[in-house]
């Protein structure tokens, strides 16, 4: 008997709701924590990078335009899917990561009720955060908060899993749509969480999660006038400056950031939630 | 049509001193800065010599502004932070009618608007926020947000009192103090609100004002003592200073300019459409960030409104701010007179129809008559850029996909205009505008309740409302 040869597998971009490989042909080695090779994995380009703007652009109409009712369900059947591919996780945790077992455990399910804590969030945000204003004249006047738009997010370096959906849910909780860069040194599980998106009813190009350079991609994700919004978590202190000062060219809201990669463990509040929504008030005469 | 006898307001209620000094820390004090002459911009003469900062007047104001944060402003409870808000209303209510006559003195605008708009609502600025000072826990930020320390605010020229108010109530009843620079061509009523401070015994550096130019602004925004920066003007300086501030851990939030789309439907109560459409541009000269600057007619009912409106503008009375009846006062520098002039003319020069209304324009002062272009493409610089001026740009769309997509083919989204009787669309139209203001069946609404600020490049951060709040407070889940 020979022993069953394994079947491996070529981890490729996720833009648009496809699986392409990088438009520049180019790949890099990924290994395991501790050195052994896993995979070439996709290096992201600048075309990417373009090409999955206009991917998160064009599904900002739908995903913003449809209910929180079903925002909500689409995100808590992220974490149904997720918990489908547990040990998957745990086991591409432990391996990019080098967490004892329990601790990658850990971190995959608070992975994976982060994402319920944020479905449950969907329908409650204009309740919470809108308003009716009670104006000085005959005017009904309200407030409501709405999604800023198509979000750039430089995924955590060290934080393969955990961190990077504590940045990601927030973003498509609000409605809004995502470029993510994964950390380059463990995008392994950024890539099957993508494969999870693809198969949990996210609509395609809701998110699009490219894997290669922060260093290389961020300035043309900072500098892309169809951006909105940045987190530069994944950035280095000294390029997070450079990444926001262009981001101002075309008023970009930057995440303001703790200096240190924090505790993805602690609990979120909605800061992050806030920082993706625009207020939106709307008037109009009463009368008869 | 009826003739108007001249009703002037005398000037005289406004008090001018010939000399005004900047506020630091409690007193009036003349600053190291190159003095600076203020206009009656109806008038082109000098109305006022004001004294202006230096940079290390800056640190000064700056030093005050954090002893008075950490000895004064912040321990002290809310409850008594309120009430010298509240006073802080009251004093602007009960020297309302100076403060709107040396409003439109220095600035321009219409005895109407400064009495009847811009004086009011900086009052209820002030008397709104003084009820949050004790009740910040119920903002909405967690049970115990924290002020943020000295704010270095920046404020335009176009409702001097009232984007001061704006800046500054929200920031004193959050616990915040306050370094407000004053725009360059008015800065007077700021420098009678340092009066009103006193006059309400508040504690000396929790309110500092300094007259300058830019170069005071810029000192200020990029000072290492402010935790945080408030701007309101235009989009080009406002990204300069958030390049400035790229990267550090000072706060900003940005309210910069417009280019607004009214859209009229057919079924639109044409008449009232008017009224609105006049009220979005012609209001305040058009010296206005939200200005409603590009109306988008539906095709079928652009001539009924172009005949409409210009017979409309054509009543409109331009001339002396003072005078009761005036509509359209003085554009407020010649420098801005001038930029309006330009985009006037490439506006004829790229082929869009003008017209102007026939009303006699005073041969002194700063004046531009009510203008009008129809024919105008979207690549044309007049649908393009704002030109912060009594100019309209008419386009015309057939669907409602085309109205959207026009309205939001701009940078900018700072504000909207809807004008139809049908409830349904207003509706779905509002929620696919992207900006931060949507009117429908209304414009140019304000109020301290109704939360004020921008979509994309016209700027980030709310100004009114519960959302207001956060511009100045740190919450217990804020990084």
């Amino acid at each position: 008997m020979t022993e069953r040869v394994g079947v491996a597998k070529t981890y490729k971009l996720y833009v648009g709701g496809k699986f392409p490989r990088s438009e520049s042909g180019r790949s890099y080695p990924v290994t395991s924590h501790d050195g052994a090779f896993r995979a070439n994995a996709a290096q992201a380009s600048r075309k990417d990078l373009r090409d999955a703007v206009v991917a998160a652009r064009g599904a900002f109409g739908g995903w913003s335009g449809a209910t929180a009712y079903n925002r909500g369900q689409v995100l808590y059947r992220v974490a149904e899917v997720m918990e489908g591919r547990r040990q998957q996780f745990v086991a591409e945790v432990r391996d990019a990561e080098g967490l004892p077992s329990g601790d990658a455990e850990s971190v995959v399910d608070t992975a994976i009720d982060r994402w319920v804590w944020y479905a449950g969030w969907t329908d409650k945000l204009a309740a919470v955060l809108g308003a009716t204003n009670p104006v000085a004249g005959p005017y009904f006047s309200f407030t409501v908060p709405e999604p800023t738009g198509v979000v750039g997010v430089l995924a955590p370096q060290r934080s393969s899993l955990l961190g990077l959906v504590s940045l990601l849910a927030p973003v498509v909780a609000t409605g809004c749509t995502a470029v993510v860069v994964s950390s380059a040194a463990r995008p392994l599980p950024a890539i099957t969480l993508a494969e999870v998106l693809a198969t949990s009813d996210v609509p395609g190009g809701v998110v699009n999660l490219l894997t290669g350079q922060a260093a290389e991609l961020g300035p043309w994700l900072a500098s892309h006038a169809d951006v909105n919004a940045l987190d530069l978590t994944g950035a280095d202190a000294e390029q997070r400056v450079e990444l926001a000062r262009a981001a101002a060219d075309t008023v970009k809201r930057v995440l303001r950031l703790p200096e240190q990669e924090p505790d993805w463990t602690t609990p979120p509040g909605i800061a992050r939630l806030r920082a993706y929504l625009e207020d939106k008030t709307v008037w109009h005469p009463m009368g008869v | 049509m009826f003739d108007y006898a001249p009703a002037p307001e005398n000037p005289d209620i406004a008090r001018v001193k010939q000399h005004y000094q900047p506020f630091i820390n409690g007193e009036f004090t003349d600053g190291g800065g190159e003095p600076l002459k203020t206009l009656n911009p109806a008038t082109g003469e000098v109305l006022a010599e004001v004294s202006t900062v230096s940079s290390s007047d800056v640190d000064n104001a700056v030093s005050a502004a954090r002893e008075a944060f950490e000895r004064v402003w912040s321990p002290m409870p809310g409850t008594e932070r309120a009430k010298y808000v509240f006073r802080l209303a009251r004093l602007i209510q009960e020297r309302a009618r100076e403060l709107a006559v040396l409003e439109s003195l220095d600035n321009g605008k219409p005895i109407k608007e400064s009495r009847d708009t811009d004086i009011p609502t900086a009052a209820a600025h002030f008397f709104y926020h003084a009820g949050w000072a004790d009740k910040l826990g119920y903002a909405g930020l967690g049970r115990d947000p924290k002020p943020l320390g000295v704010a270095g605010q920046v404020i335009p020229w176009n409702f001097p009192l009232l984007m001061l108010a704006w800046k500054i109530a929200p920031a004193l009843a959050t616990g915040n103090t306050v370094v407000l620079k004053p725009a360059e061509t008015t800065p007077l009523t700021a420098l009678v609100f340092a009066e009103i401070c006193q006059q309400a015994e508040l504690p000396p550096g929790v309110v500092n004002i300094v007259p300058g130019g830019g170069d005071v602004g810029q000192t200020l925004v990029s000072h290492p003592g402010v935790d945080k920066v408030a701007f309101t003007g235009s989009t080009e300086v406002g990204k300069q200073i958030q390049r400035q501030l790229a990267g550090s851990r000072t706060r900003l939030t940005l309210e910069l300019g417009g280019k607004a789309a009214n859209i009229v439907f057919d079924d639109a109560a044409i008449d009232q459409a008017i009224e609105g459409i006049v009220n979005g541009i012609f209001f305040n000269q058009g010296h206005v960030c939200c200005a409603g600057s590009r109306l988008l007619v539906r095709e079928s009912v652009v001539d009924e409104v172009l005949t409409k409106l210009r017979a409309r503008v054509e009543t409109l009375r331009i001339g002396d701010p003072l005078d009761k009846n005036t509509d359209i006062g003085a554009i407020n520098s010649a420098e801005q007179l001038a930029k309006i002039r330009e985009l006037v003319a490439s506006g004829e020069g790229e082929g869009a129809s003008r017209w102007t209304s026939p009303c006699p324009v005073p041969e002194r002062g700063f004046f531009f008559a009510p203008t009008v272009f129809s024919d105008v493409e979207s690549s044309m610089r007049i649908a393009r850029e704002e030109i912060f001026g009594p100019v309209l740009s008419v386009q015309t769309f057939r669907t409602l996909d085309e109205a959207v997509t026009m309205a939001n083919t701009t940078p900018y989204g700072l504000s909207a205009g809807v004008w139809t009787e049908k409830g349904s669309r207003i509706l779905w139209l509002t929620s696919r505008l992207r900006a931060g203001v949507v009117w429908a069946n209304t414009f140019n609404r304000f109020d301290p309740a109704a939360p004020f600020g921008g979509y994309k490049e016209s700027g980030f951060g709310r100004e009114g409302g519960r959302s207001g709040l956060a511009a100045y407070l740190q919450g217990d889940d804020d990084d």
